[in-house]
């Protein structure tokens, strides 16, 4: 559904990628993975329209995304978990999730259901949250706009283990009911065995690409120190 | 996990809105209004007209201040300019009057528009003109932000004041008189407490609108425009037309607030356009507390009185409401309004 074809993208006269290829199938989890400063992020906000890719060819279902504004992509079927628990700490749990929301599978009931904290601290300021709740929160956000690709910027990262293990919970119940996802994050025992595809990025640009299984030690070492 | 649900579950949940009258920041605002009807009342009942037009002073300062509260305090949008309206609301009153009283006609082409002294053909006429102007310098000036959208505000509506001020056939420079007061069917609108309960329930009305809508998805979109708008662009909520809509609605306010700020003075100029007039209004809401439902009429007081009573001592009392309005900023960010009631939880 979604298919990333050799972009490359500048924050100014430096470039950050050189050359990303990806894609998504509908279903589909996809990890995206790479050392800090590979382009991970980067790449997240290209896909999106926050920093335009200069060149390549960004698709969702047949739709060529890359000259659109942010808020035509995501009217699209795009939803960003961005990096850092970025709720509107000034606005309700309930406001949080409900503004954006477009009609669709996911409800606010629906949201309730996956994250039941959030039912709890409906009528909270999202700043009165503790950081795992935030970041369900962002979660419950981007599933509240219905998107039919969901895209998790370092979802569990700086989070208690006990929170981690919630949304790690939810993102496998997502994976179930057949949520098309990409996902960057660190924690690789929980992320490999739901990913159906990975994808490696070394300096901006696609390194390497394959199924979990292929991620032998020698790659880890050469690409994710670890 | 199971242990940690339990506990969770344990706490109390919040009640649905705090909407207690009688907690501090309730008390104050009832107070404030208070304060506003019943100075003015006692002033009626004891006979001195003065004190009764000057509170409907502060009213509608209060009230076209609302309306510049809900683009700065709420949408972060902040207009220079906002004198535009003010004073577009003034000369609608002031150029409708002016036709109705000799019976000329204002377009006598491609249709013939004659004059009224209808307040509610006025009143209609400003929302709708002011709207209509705001919605062509926003559509503009929100494609700009920070320092270049205040300063294409400000563009604007200096380009209002120096037309008015060189159009002849509504006095120009000199300004416009209105000999009689506009009318309300049933009411006698001349008598000072009667005027002053129009303008009191337009202040009413506009802070009951701005309320309403804050409390709605579209003031919840407004505020996240605010604090971030490419998350919300992300969540697939363009902000541009959130932010126009509000600005449109803004101006709307502040332009029936000076259509019966004309109509109290009975005079209209140049004046109620200049760049002075928008500086004071934002003055006032700053002085008030930004964001704030109450902040526009706190500021607006406090902002009339210093100037009747320090304005009457000596001709410098802006050296003293530039010191205050220092203290303000320095010591009590979030105005009067934060320092008697209390922080707010959208600011």
């Amino acid at each position: 559904m979604l298919t990333v074809t050799d972009i490359q993208t500048f924050y100014g006269p430096s470039q950050a990628l050189f050359g990303v290829n990806l894609s998504v199938k509908a279903g589909e989890l996809v990890a995206l993975m790479g050392r800090n400063g590979m382009g991970k992020t980067t790449t997240i906000r290209s896909i999106f329209g926050l920093t335009p890719a200069r060149s390549g060819s960004i698709e969702f279902e047949a739709k060529d995304l890359r000259r659109l504004p942010a808020y035509r992509i995501a009217q699209a079927g795009l939803g960003l978990v961005p990096e850092g628990r970025r709720c509107f700490p000034n606005l309700s749990v309930r406001e949080n999730l409900v503004v954006t929301a477009r009609p669709g599978y996911w409800s606010l009931a629906g949201v309730e259901d996956l994250f039941p904290r959030l039912a709890e601290r409906r009528y909270q300021m999202a700043s009165t949250l503790s950081g795992g709740e935030q970041q369900m929160l962002a979660i419950g956000r981007a599933l509240m706009t219905n998107p039919r690709l969901l895209v998790l910027d370092e979802a569990t990262e700086g989070l208690a283990p006990v929170i981690r293990k919630e949304i790690w919970s939810a993102i496998r119940r997502l994976k179930k009911e057949g949520q098309s996802t990409l996902i960057v994050d660190k924690s690789l025992s929980e992320l490999l065995p739901l990913a159906d595809e990975c994808v490696i990025l070394e300096k901006g640009r696609t390194a390497w690409a394959g199924q979990p299984d292929a991620l032998d030690d020698d790659i880890r070492d050469r690409y994710l120190g670890v | 996990m199971d242990k940690l649900k339990s506990e969770t579950t344990a706490l109390p949940s919040l009640p649905a809105l705090p909407g207690a009258w009688f907690d501090r920041k309730g008390l104050v605002q009832i107070g404030l209004l208070a304060l506003l009807f019943l100075a003015p009342l006692a002033a009626h009942l004891l006979g001195h007209i003065y004190y009764v037009n000057l509170a409907s002073r502060i009213t509608l300062i209060a009230m076209a201040a609302v309306g510049l509260n809900l683009a700065i305090g709420y949408g972060g949008m902040v207009s220079f300019g906002h004198a535009a309206y003010f004073g577009l609301g003034g000369y609608i009153a002031g150029i409708s009057a002016y036709h109705a009283f000799d019976y000329s006609l204002f377009i006598s082409w491609p249709l013939a528009i004659p004059g009224s002294d209808s307040m509610l053909v006025i009143w209609l006429a400003a929302i709708l003109l002011c709207g209509l102007l705001a919605l062509a310098i926003g559509a503009i000036s929100l494609r700009t932000t920070g320092v270049y959208f205040i300063m294409i505000t400000l563009a604007f509506a200096q380009m209002m004041y120096y037309f008015a001020n060189s159009w002849p056939t509504y006095g120009g420079e000199d300004g416009l008189p209105i000999y009689i007061r506009n009318s309300l069917p049933l009411v006698d609108t001349g008598q000072p407490w009667t005027f002053f309960l129009i303008a009191f329930s337009g202040l009413l009305l506009a802070m009951a609108i701005t309320s309403r809508m804050m409390k709605s998805r579209f003031g919840a979109a407004l505020t996240m425009a605010r604090l971030n708008d490419t998350r919300l662009a992300t969540a697939g909520i363009s902000p541009y037309p959130i932010r126009l809509v509000a600005f449109v609605i803004s101006a709307m306010i502040t332009g029936l607030a000076g259509a019966l700020y004309a109509d109290l003075n009975g005079f209209i100029s140049p004046t109620m356009l200049s760049w002075h007039m928008s500086g004071e209004l934002m003055v006032i809401v700053i002085l008030g507390g930004v964001g704030r439902l109450y902040g526009p009429l706190a500021g607006a007081i406090l902002f009339v009185m210093m100037e009747t009573l320090l304005g009457g001592m000596t001709e410098y009392w802006k050296l003293f409401l530039g010191l205050v309005l220092l203290l303000v900023v320095l010591f009590a960010k979030h105005g009067v309004m934060g320092w008697l009631a209390g922080r707010e939880r959208h600011v």
